[in-house]
């Protein structure tokens, strides 16, 4: 099982595909217990998809490779028995769901986890103070808590909904994918800040961002580039600077003069 | 959108005059003899009717039950007008012609001898599925038929029932009872809302009714438990043609429940039930129903074709009549439960969920008829379509010129699952007087695989995501509902939507 020794997340040599098009060529990463990478890389490299290989979502295929988790494979297990293991993701795009409020989904899902664990199901007292207090950590105001997931909710609401999400359920990795697109630099504090308090020695983070400047507010432990379905590069934190300051291109040049693999 | 001469026809059809043409046809003239040359007087041993629909056949019944002449001759009435009349086609529901002919009309009340002598002899899959809908052991028993001595305690629940009620004056009994120990009340109200001849599935039930309940509420008197088809003695078997009549007196008020959540064994498939429902000055009704009746299997075989007329009056001022129905079962559901607005200040509510999966197809809506100044209605309709069910919400609003300062509320909300099935908006709106205030909201939307995927990530399952959101969906509706009834509900949603995504 788990020890010391053994990587959260072991990505070996993944080939993805979606609506018939191949997207992720061969990608590789590793993730180690308390660590944050960021994945940074331009529009349409592949970043959500790798998300969604990791999630386990129906549009993705895997053509090729491997993934562990907790050093078991990962790619049998379905989307929940993923998310119950403590996988993650704090959607790109938040999805709407009339009718069931943002308390129903929590207490579903915190449940269905701590049932997983072995633990007694939250009586609805304890659930409530608890995502009370994670709603106060995200200034967010607790009407949210009683509306329809996500309906109606701005952007910036969706993105800060997804954060308090991730508070409550306390995964063991969480993807953050473009988590920081659409917020203000107030919102994007806030949102550092929930993840932030959430880090600790047993807990991965992978960020998924376009622009350095979230990575000012949670420092990733490492960057990686993602550009046409491989990581290309990585570095420490300094690269996401360098790749502010060179942009993009400056990788795709670099990834023309690199051999086939 | 809305084109009135397509709207179901409410008015009692002009009268008199279809009678007279009746009695002058000379082929029903010729059917009507040869009835009374069967005669019936030496058959009127036997427990049941072989299939087949005469006048013969109306006076079987009635003299099986010890009617009166005049509730003969009402039947009569009604069974004479109903040979003129056609089958409604309007509906958006395809079904193979029935033969009215080919049809038992009478079969006396199955004592539960012949039933199952213990729940070991009873069908598992039915028992499966009254586990899942969490249906307390002794109840299961009386459901699936279980000899009655079995079911000691519900019936002794009855009984007690009954008691209480008697001391405040409320009647609650089945319909032969109250013709024979109430006739006044029944004779007055019988019809009242729903005439003989308003529409040829009701005048079927005017002519071959079997059995159903009667509730009476005194002056004043507020109902102090949900009145339940369920707990009735004498209710098992009132059979395929039902008839309800419930008065609520000056100022009382009721909340009655019909149905139950758990499959009832039925053999027949056509159903054709009519529920009335008076309210006088002040008085409230609620009329809540689960309707889980055999919807047939999944390639839609089988199941109860299921045409029913519920109305209700608010006859009186500041009365009010609300219908919620959760409606899951039979292959078809042709349904209107409606309110006519005719006091002052009165007010109609519907709340629907009908839910339709596999084959199988519903018309459901209502009918707002406001004639009362300051009369009020409000209806939400949450329609749920799955497999290759087809879920049809037809409504009338209707605000005649005597309805000053009316208003109508009306929200129809579709739910899609997968591609091969469909839902249908068909509101009819007709407005006689300038101060009428009505507002429309309509909404289709579909499960989406992302929202299931979304709640995956969440850790839900997929059939609890898909329930989360129908339940959602049918919040408005399930919190009209009296609280046991909406949790079971609730859970009869799942299990008829279980494997209907993934
Ligand atoms: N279901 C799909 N069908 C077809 N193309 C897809 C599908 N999903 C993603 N793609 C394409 O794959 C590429 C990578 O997409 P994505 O992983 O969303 O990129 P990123 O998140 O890095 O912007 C894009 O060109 C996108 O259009
Ligand atoms: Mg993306």
């Amino acid at each position: 099982m788990t020890n010391e020794k053994t990587p959260l997340l072991q990505v070996q040599g993944i080939h993805a595909s979606a609506g018939g098009k191949s997207i992720l060529k061969g990608l590789d990463l590793v993730v180690n217990p308390g660590e944050v990478h960021a994945i940074m890389g331009p529009n349409g490299s592949g970043k959500s998809t790798l998300a969604r290989v990791l999630t386990g979502h129906q549009d993705v295929e895997v053509t090729g490779g491997e993934v562990l988790y907790k050093g078991q494979p990962l790619l049998d297990l379905a989307p929940e028995e993923r998310a119950r293991e403590g996988l993650f993701l704090a959607f790109q795009y938040p999805v709407e769901i009339p009718g069931v409020t943002n308390n129903t989904l929590l207490r579903e899902g915190l449940n269905a986890m701590r049932v997983h664990r072995g633990e007694e199901e939250l009586d609805a007292i304890d659930f409530l103070k608890i995502v009370k207090r994670k709603a106060d950590l995200l200034e967010m105001d607790h009407m949210m808590l009683g509306r329809a997931v996500n309906h109606g909710f701005s952007g910036g609401e969706k993105k800060r909904n997804e954060i308090l999400q991730m508070l409550v359920l306390e995964p063991t990795l969480a993807i953050l994918d473009e988590t920081d697109s659409g917020l203000d630099i107030d919102a994007l504090k806030v949102v550092a800040q929930g993840v932030n308090a959430l880090r600790a020695s047993q807990r991965s983070f992978v960020v998924i961002t376009h622009y350095q400047r979230l990575l000012d507010y949670i420092v990733p432990d490492f960057v990686h580039v993602l550009a046409n379905g491989r990581i290309v590069k990585s570095g420490p934190k300094e690269l996401a600077h360098e790749l502010e300051a060179k942009g993009y291109a400056w990788i795709d040049e670099a990834v023309a003069g690199a051999p086939q693999s | 959108m809305s084109t009135r001469s397509d709207a179901p026809d409410l008015e009692p059809a002009s009268t008199a005059r279809v009678s007279d043409r009746v009695a002058r046809n000379p082929e029903i003239d010729d059917l009507t003899r040869k009835d009374y040359e069967w005669g019936f007087v030496t058959d009127i041993e036997q427990d049941s009717l072989p299939p087949g629909l005469s006048e013969d056949t109306v006076r079987f019944i009635s003299a099986k039950k010890q009617e009166p002449e005049w509730l003969l001759e009402w039947r009569l009435k009604a069974y004479r007008h109903w040979c003129t009349m056609k089958e409604p086609t309007w509906a958006l529901v395809h079904y193979p012609a029935i033969d009215y002919q080919s049809i038992s009309y009478y079969a006396a009340p199955k004592s539960n001898k012949d039933g199952p002598k213990s729940l070991d002899e009873v069908d598992p899959e039915l028992l499966a599925t009254y586990e899942k809908l969490g249906i307390p052991l002794a109840e299961r028993a009386a459901l699936a038929g279980v000899a009655v001595d079995a079911v000691f305690d519900s019936v002794s629940v009855a009984t007690t029932f009954k008691g209480k009620l008697g001391e405040l004056g409320i009647i609650f009994c089945s319909f032969s009872e109250a013709v024979r120990e109430h006739p006044e009340l029944v004779r007055k109200y019988l019809g009242s809302v729903v005439p003989q001849k308003d529409n040829f599935f009701a005048a079927l039930n005017c002519a071959v009714f079997s059995d159903g309940s009667f509730v009476y509420i005194p002056k004043g008197v507020r109902c102090p438990m949900e009145l339940s088809t369920y707990f009735r003695i004498n209710a098992a078997n009132t059979g395929q043609f039902e008839r309800t009549l419930i008065v609520a007196d000056e100022g009382s008020h009721v909340s009655y429940l019909e149905g139950c959540t758990a499959p009832m064994r039925d053999e027949n498939q056509l159903h054709a039930a009519v529920v009335e429902l008076v309210a006088l000055d002040d008085a409230q009704i609620k009329y809540s129903t689960v309707q889980n009746w055999y919807p047939g299997d999944k390639n839609g075989v089988g199941g109860i074709y299921n045409f029913v007329t519920k109305r209700g009056a608010c006859r009186g001022r500041r009365s009010k009549i609300s219908w919620t129905q959760v409606e899951t079962g039979s292959a078809i559901t042709w349904k209107y439960p409606s309110c006519i607005l005719q006091g002052d200040d009165s007010v109609g509510e519907f709340y629907s969920v009908a839910l339709t999966n596999h084959h199988q197809q519903a018309d459901t809506g209502t009918k707002m008829i406001h004639i009362g100044k300051n009369t009020r209605s409000t209806i939400i309709s949450k329609g749920i379509s799955a497999g290759r069910g087809q879920n049809t919400y037809r409504g009338q609003v209707k605000m005649l010129a005597s309805a000053h300062n009316a208003r109508n509320y009306s929200q129809c909300d579709s739910l899609l699952m997968g591609d091969a099935c469909g839902a249908h908006t068909f509101p009819y709106i007709e407005v006689r007087n300038p101060s009428a205030h009505l507002e429309h909201e309509a909404s289709t939307s579909k499960i989406g695989e992302d929202q299931i995927f979304y709640l995956n990530q969440r850790g839900l399952g997929t059939e609890d995501a898909v329930n989360l959101i129908v339940n959602g969906f049918c919040k408005e509706v399930f919190r009209e509902l009296p609280m046991e009834f909406a949790v079971e509900a609730q859970k009869l949603l799942a299990v008829s939507l279980e494997g209907a995504v993934g």
